[in-house]
């Protein structure tokens, strides 16, 4: 996969995937030792470019190169190429005049990872665009649920919230679907997009108790309660009614359910304060792996000669 | 004034149904006007006569697009009236309808007459302005129209700047009555479309980009057929882009209102599947759309509920496109590739050639009260040769408009205008390129 852009888990094949997590699995013995660094990406250089701002996703891939020794640059931009009246042209021609051998792109609007990566001669790491994808997110939960299952295929999992504007809904819902699991999503109808289970191949539910009937995996989404409130629910109130998962609720899963969390979570709304802190939820082993999950993918798209 | 005589072609005339093959007419030009359309035998021209060899062309009346934005006065960056007016005519169309949201706002009589003076100038092609419909294009106070229409104007228009406001769009269509001009909508609630930049459905899904619904659309259509029967005035609904909108224009006009509608070579073409890879050139407004509306506004455009195909030529400076698909403005060129992309309607059969001619050309003079649109003898010489099979490849750097965004860009197309005659004037060639101003 050297010099391979990594944009959507869409344009991955289930042996990319299985490559991709069958590496992360090595990483993740790094960092369990006293010092977590190996050479493997001395005098490269990773730019770590955001547009929007992403402390959690931005650091993961700041240690993840530095764990590999790669010389790791933040780039940060803030507003639109038009209120800079600079173009993404400029901004991916700048960036290739410093020759990085990987740019990892956070962006809020969908595709401007794929028009970078027109342009730019690195490999290209979407590290979310808009409501697109966000394929390091979805890795990493398929290797959090391969650790903590065993296996993906036939497994049943539920993605709750605001499937219409979540890129980690989409990337999830590929991921999981390429290596032959079932996947449901359930929200509130303003929160679930056009046509979803035609486009995504997903079943959709408006009820949660069905929605994780016998689920295996239940996966909560974070809820812009700023921008959604009065517009796409009522009140957090009622979201957290409907849709907030606590252990009562849980029980229409199976009994050995795990829950999920791409972080952060809205205590009390998405998740019950007491299930956000123990089992069977897995947050910070999804933390935790997404820093050998993106080093796995500096290392295959980046490193020398790869494996 | 010289003489050209054209021969050999096939003679395509939808104001007289005539299809002459090719080699059983000419035609004679003389002082701007048809002056002979002879059927029978090969006269020997006088001498100083220019003849033009339209072997393997069809020969048509010059095209008329009803829908064009040219930019000029105040976005010369993106286009002028001398580079539109160029793109015009080396895409076969001799008269342009050039839209209001200029800078100054053409809502002023001075302004239409600006245009008009420059266009006399500086553009091969005859322009012929939309005025505002309101003030500034605020949605708010009706513009002059009578003081407009006598200074040129010859419709009204706010385009994208949907009037939201059904009172004010009652009045302007019952006011358009006396200035006796078509009113034209770009029908979209602009409340219910948001941030909408990508139909809504599975590509706005797939791609997480804002969606646009079909409901959008066709709720402003629905709203402003009954203003029109309201007010008895003409209503022409612009780039007609959904199924549902199509079937209400239907029986509007079965109802016998005076509603007419265009499609744009682009929704007649292209579905939202080509946006998926981001692609900023095919962002516009409306924005592409299913595959089902695509069949339902080609069998529009044949069976007549919509009258003609207009370009909606949109012309953006390159660094205004290559920007997030969310930012960048909507609209992508249309000028000189019209011909070779809606011929595709020709060559499956929605449309028989003189019939595509009739909705390029003489629909849109009929829609405007404009002269053109046909080659009987007396009429204005405004004359177009198309040769239908010339496959040419397309290079918006190498071709007449400022701008370049077009989702045809680097494409090989097939049907290309090979000459303009404008006023009796052979203006352009397409090898010689443009031959007078």
């Amino acid at each position: 996969m050297i010099g391979r852009d990594i944009l959507g888990i869409e344009d991955l094949s289930r042996e990319d995937i299985d490559t991709i997590l069958e590496t992360a699995e090595r990483m993740q013995e790094i960092g369990n030792r006293e010092v977590k660094k190996v050479p493997t990406l001395r005098g490269r250089t990773v730019i770590n470019l955001f547009f929007e701002p992403s402390t959690r996703t931005q650091t993961s891939f700041e240690i993840a190169g530095k764990r590999l020794a790669a010389d790791v640059v933040n780039f940060s931009v803030s507003g639109s190429s038009v209120s800079k009246r600079e173009t993404l042209l400029d901004t991916a021609k700048t960036l290739d005049a410093m020759d990085p051998d990987a740019v990892v792109v956070r962006h809020k609007v969908a595709g401007v990872p794929h028009r970078l990566a027109k342009v730019l001669k690195a490999p290209v790491i979407n590290a979310g665009d808009g409501a697109h994808e966000h394929p390091s997110q979805a890795l990493l939960d398929m290797l959090t649920v391969r650790e903590q299952k065993g296996r993906i295929e036939g497994l049943t999992i539920t993605i709750i919230g605001d499937i219409a504007h979540s890129r980690v809904a989409r990337s999830n819902i590929y991921g999981f679907k390429k290596l032959g699991a079932e996947v449901r999503v359930a929200g509130p109808p303003t929160m679930l997009p056009a046509d979803v289970e035609k486009s995504l191949g997903v079943k959709a539910y408006t009820n949660l108790a069905e929605a994780i009937e016998g689920a295996d995996v239940v996966m909560a989404l974070r809820i812009q309660m700023e921008r959604l409130e009065g517009a796409c629910f009522p009140s957090v109130r009622e979201y957290a009614a409907t849709f907030g998962l606590d252990r009562a609720k849980l029980r229409y899963a199976k009994e050995d359910a795990i829950v999920m969390h791409p972080g952060p979570v809205n205590r009390g709304v998405e998740l019950s304060h007491d299930l956000a802190d123990d089992r069977p939820s897995v947050i910070l082993d999804q933390v935790r792996n997404g820093v050998a999950l993106r080093m796995a993918l500096l290392y295959l798209v980046a490193g020398r000669g790869g494996h | 004034m010289s003489k050209i005589l054209i021969r050999n072609g096939r003679f395509l005339d939808p104001s007289t149904d005539t299809d002459l093959p090719p080699g059983a007419g000419e035609l004679l030009i003389e002082n701007g006007r048809v002056v002979a359309f002879e059927t029978g035998g090969n006269p020997i021209p006088e001498e100083g006569t220019e003849i033009l060899d339209a072997e393997g062309a069809w020969v048509v009346p010059g095209l008329i697009d009803v829908h064009a934005h040219l930019r000029e006065p105040g976005q010369e960056y993106k286009e002028d009236l001398a580079s539109g007016g160029t793109a015009a005519v080396a895409g076969g169309f001799t008269q342009v309808a050039c839209m209001a949201n200029t800078a100054p706002v053409n809502d002023d009589p001075s302004v239409t007459k600006y245009i008009l003076d420059r266009a006399e100038k500086e553009s091969p092609a005859k322009i012929r302005p939309i005025a505002a419909a309101t003030q500034g294009l605020l949605g708010e106070v009706m513009t002059e129209m009578v003081a407009l229409k006598e200074a040129g104007a010859i419709a009204f228009s706010d385009d994208g700047a949907t009037i939201s406001d059904a009172a004010v769009m009652r009045r302007v269509l019952e006011y358009s009555r006396m200035a006796d001009a078509i009113v034209i909508v770009h029908a979209e609630d602009c409340a219910l479309r948001g941030a909408g930049v990508v139909n809504e459905g599975t590509v706005s899904t797939k791609l997480g980009l804002p969606g646009n619904p079909a409901a959008a659309e066709e709720i402003m259509v629905a709203r402003d057929i009954r203003l029109a029967a309201l007010t008895g005035a003409k209503l022409h609904i612009a780039h007609v882009s959904t199924a549902g909108a199509v079937h209400m224009i239907r029986k509007a006009r079965e109802a016998g209102l005076l509603v007419t509608a265009e499609v744009t070579p682009h929704h007649l073409t292209l579905t939202d599947e080509d946006t998926m890879g981001f692609d900023t050139s095919t962002r516009v407004a409306p924005p592409l759309r299913r595959q089902t509306d695509v069949d339902a506004l080609r069998r529009a455009l044949a069976d007549g509920t919509i009258d003609v195909i207009a370009t909606d030529h949109a012309p953006h400076a390159s660094y205004e496109k290559e920007v997030e698909f969310t930012e960048a403005p909507p609209g992508m060129l249309g000028l000189e590739t019209a011909v070779a992309v809606c011929l595709d309607l020709v060559r499956d059969g929605t449309l028989t050639p003189i019939e595509f001619i009739r909705r390029l050309s003489t629909n849109a003079a009929g829609l405007l009260s404009l002269e053109g649109g046909s080659l009987k003898v007396g009429s204005v010489a405004d004359v177009a040769l198309i040769e239908p099979n010339q496959e040419w490849n397309y290079d918006p750097a190498r071709g007449f408009s400022k701008s370049r965004n077009s989702p045809w860009a680097g494409q090989s197309l097939t049907g290309r205008v090979t000459a303009t005659i404008v006023d009796g004037r052979l203006i352009y060639d397409h090898e010689r390129g443009v031959l007078i101003r």
